[in-house]
């Protein structure tokens, strides 16, 4: 074991505190399903913007994978998005499913076209 | 509990050892791949974005969340196991890069099994757990 090949796992560690404890903020603020939607798309938007930026490999697995991976949630979704279609029909279930989608892919394609548009 | 100090500890535990193990999860899975390809005769060039690891945690977690959530009505290892840990495990933000990464069709496709595969694995996870506590 080298003091190197512990780095990166450390690093994604701290980031998947933090944005594990941030996501729980924002469930405490906003709740349920919509919450999930915000994670998702507000994660989705910050990888975009780290992964068109030339950060180092170091804020790529602290801030990338660490934060945003922990910070948005698949299980979550699943879930609910489950437990939506048991309670209130496949329809709504469907659309919830979308909708996280739609936001999350739109977001992060965002988050690249204003980080490379920042950096050009 | 969950807005306690003490909660948003067993959080950032959970969110530690979560991310922790996605990130071995994708470098297995990544050697995996790897092998597989060398041995079928081809290259996967390295740090190309496959989806297999992030397919791979967001399945088992799915699984495991729904699980935890019908049979465990116990504050404590609902955020050290789940907000903290599975949640952590599992990620969207990756699957979205990873679905982009890949190009179309293959990222389509790779959405589409993502969707079908997690949403299962959740259903099964709740249906094996039983009804919510």
């Amino acid at each position: 074991m080298t003091v190197e090949s512990l780095l990166a796992p450390a690093l994604v560690g701290v980031g998947g505190a933090l944005g594990a404890v941030s996501r729980h903020a924002v469930g405490l603020r906003v709740g349920g399903d919509r919450s999930v939607l915000a994670v998702n798309a507000l994660g989705s938007f910050a990888l975009g913007a780290v992964a068109a930026a030339p950060v180092g490999s170091a804020a790529t697995l602290l801030f990338g994978v660490g934060f945003c991976g922990a910070f948005t949630t698949f299980s979550s979704f699943a879930v609910g998005t489950v437990r939506a279609a048991n309670e209130t029909g496949g329809r709504a279930a469907a659309a919830v499913a979308a909708l996280n989608l739609a936001a999350a892919l739109v977001a992060f394609l965002l988050g690249s076209l204003v980080s490379g548009g920042l950096l050009n | 509990m969950e807005r306690t100090s003490h909660g948003v500890l067993l959080v950032a535990v959970g969110g530690f050892l979560g991310a922790v193990a996605r990130y071995a999860t994708d470098a297995a899975a990544s050697g995996l791949v790897a092998l597989a390809t060398r041995g079928a005769g081809l290259t996967v060039l390295d740090g190309t974005a496959t989806g297999v690891g992030t397919l791979t945690a967001n399945v088992l977690g799915s699984f495991a969340l729904g699980l935890l959530l019908t049979r465990t009505s116990s504050e404590r290892i609902r955020l050290l196991v789940g907000t903290g840990a599975l949640s952590s495990f599992t990620t969207y933000s990756t699957f979205v890069s990873d679905a982009v990464a890949l190009g179309t069709p293959t990222g389509a496709w790779y959405v589409a099994v993502s969707y079908v595969t997690g949403l299962t694995a959740a259903a099964l996870g709740l249906a094996v757990g039983g009804r919510d506590p």
